[in-house]
């Protein structure tokens, strides 16, 4: 609980983690920690448990059994970034964004240079409801920027995202991880940089 | 405090973007008014002496009407799942999303209020005091609602299950709210006794709604 965290200690350890969901066990016996600098991939089939594992995470799911030390930050705060975006059609970006800086914390970049990071700097004034899946996926990612948090949590962060967009998430993650943070990720796809990958749904 | 004061403003915006929820409520209340008098019947004095109770219950069933929307909206878009990591805890987002709800459904019922009391033939005197107890008691029947609706936000067709739980709980309000016209002595007791249920349950209320929305999300 030291305030001064000297580098390589672990922002997470996770010990036998058990997740349930609707009296199914998911998965059990589940260990693994977070160093700084870390992107830990989940892997595994469709209902393996990876976004009952981030919920977990994020605090929103009780395990079922099981520890998480979250070492110096208790309550942790992190990103969430699921299949939902949070993003409210009748706001513009720029609005939606303002907002979840005032409610997470202006700890980051300003709303309108996230935009420009995630390739939505023109249209800052629009309402967010024109936008098609992949902007909004674009715009969800700005919220991760505008408040500054170490762990981020990403529940398929490729999806609905062109070509491009999957360059500006790896870019995203690189920047996050250089800069002291880690990142836990559940994907099919192919994130360069992975320093771990967990597959889910194989042992059990 | 400023993240209460970000949430408090988007609920405004959103829904003067909208605009059309406070009219629906406001025209409601003012309906479920008017037709009163058709069911009972053209006496004048009858009509004087219930007009109170009507105004209540109008006021009453138009909050049940918006209670729905208080945290579906942000259930469905994933906005509720975000709130767990706000910098402030989910008791303080639900305070806010309440102080809102209070703004955008029992200040336009307040606001409309004359209307009605024309239509029921209401003297300025029990006008002024039934505003005056609804003031005092939509806090709290904002607040029962609040616990209402965080209770059936997992359910997708939950909409007058809310209601109808925040109900009986709203039976002390309506009793004392009431209470302040027919009280003979002049004395101030329904009132005070309205004002401390309002007290109580928005002090209490985003705790119990909080912890509604926390089970739910399991």
């Amino acid at each position: 609980m030291s305030p001064e965290q000297p580098p390589g200690t672990p922002l997470l350890t996770v010990r036998d983690l058990a997740i349930s969901r609707g009296g199914r066990a998911l998965f059990d016996g589940l260990d693994f920690t977070v160093l700084p600098g870390g992107l830990l991939l989940l892997r595994g089939p469709n209902g393996a448990g990876k976004s009952s594992l981030l919920l977990a995470l994020a605090g929103v799911l009780r395990p079922a059994a099981g520890t998480l030390d979250w070492h110096a930050e208790e309550p942790p705060k992190l990103h969430f970034l699921g299949h939902q975006s949070g993003v409210k059609s009748r706001l513009s970006l720029l609005e939606n964004l303002s907002f979840w800086r005032a409610v997470n914390g202006p700890s980051g970049i300003t709303p309108p240079v996230a935009l420009d990071q995630v390739g939505l700097g023109d249209l800052g004034g629009l309402d967010a409801g024109y936008l098609s899946a992949g902007q909004t996926k674009r715009l969800a990612l700005a919220r991760l920027l505008v408040t500054d948090r170490k762990l981020w949590l990403l529940d398929e962060p490729l999806a609905a995202l062109d070509a491009a967009g999957d360059t500006l998430v790896a870019r995203l993650i690189a920047d996050r991880l250089a800069s002291g943070g880690a990142v836990i990720a559940a994907t099919h796809d192919d994130l360069p940089g992975a320093t771990r990958t967990l597959t889910l749904g194989s042992a059990t | 405090m400023s993240a209460v004061a970000a949430i408090l403003g988007r609920e405004l915006r959103l829904a003067g973007r909208t605009g059309a929820d406070a009219l629906t409520l406001v025209l409601f209340f003012v309906m479920v008014g008017a037709v009163m008098p058709f069911a009972i019947g053209p006496d004048r004095q009858l009509l004087g002496k219930l007009a109170p109770g009507i105004v209540w219950i109008a006021a009453f069933l138009s909050m049940l009407l918006g209670l729905d929307r208080l945290f579906r909206a942000d259930e469905d878009d994933g906005t509720l799942l975000l709130f767990r990591q706000a910098s402030i805890p989910l008791e303080a987002v639900v305070f806010a999303k309440m102080l809102a709800q209070w703004l955008l459904t029992a200040l336009p019922v307040l606001i409309a209020s004359p209307l009605l009391a024309i239509l029921l033939s209401m003297d300025m005197a029990s006008w002024g005091k039934t505003l005056l107890a609804l003031l005092l008691g939509t806090p709290a029947l904002t607040a029962f609602g609040t616990i209402g609706a965080a209770v059936t936000v997992g359910l997708k067709r939950g909409g007058l299950l809310g209601p109808v739980l925040m109900l009986p709980l709203s039976i002390p309000v309506l009793i004392f709210g009431v209470g302040v016209l027919t009280v003979m002595d002049g004395s101030t007791a329904p009132l005070l006794f309205v004002a401390a249920l309002s007290l109580v349950s928005v002090a209490f209320c985003p705790f119990a709604a909080a912890l509604a929305l926390r089970v739910g999300s399991e």
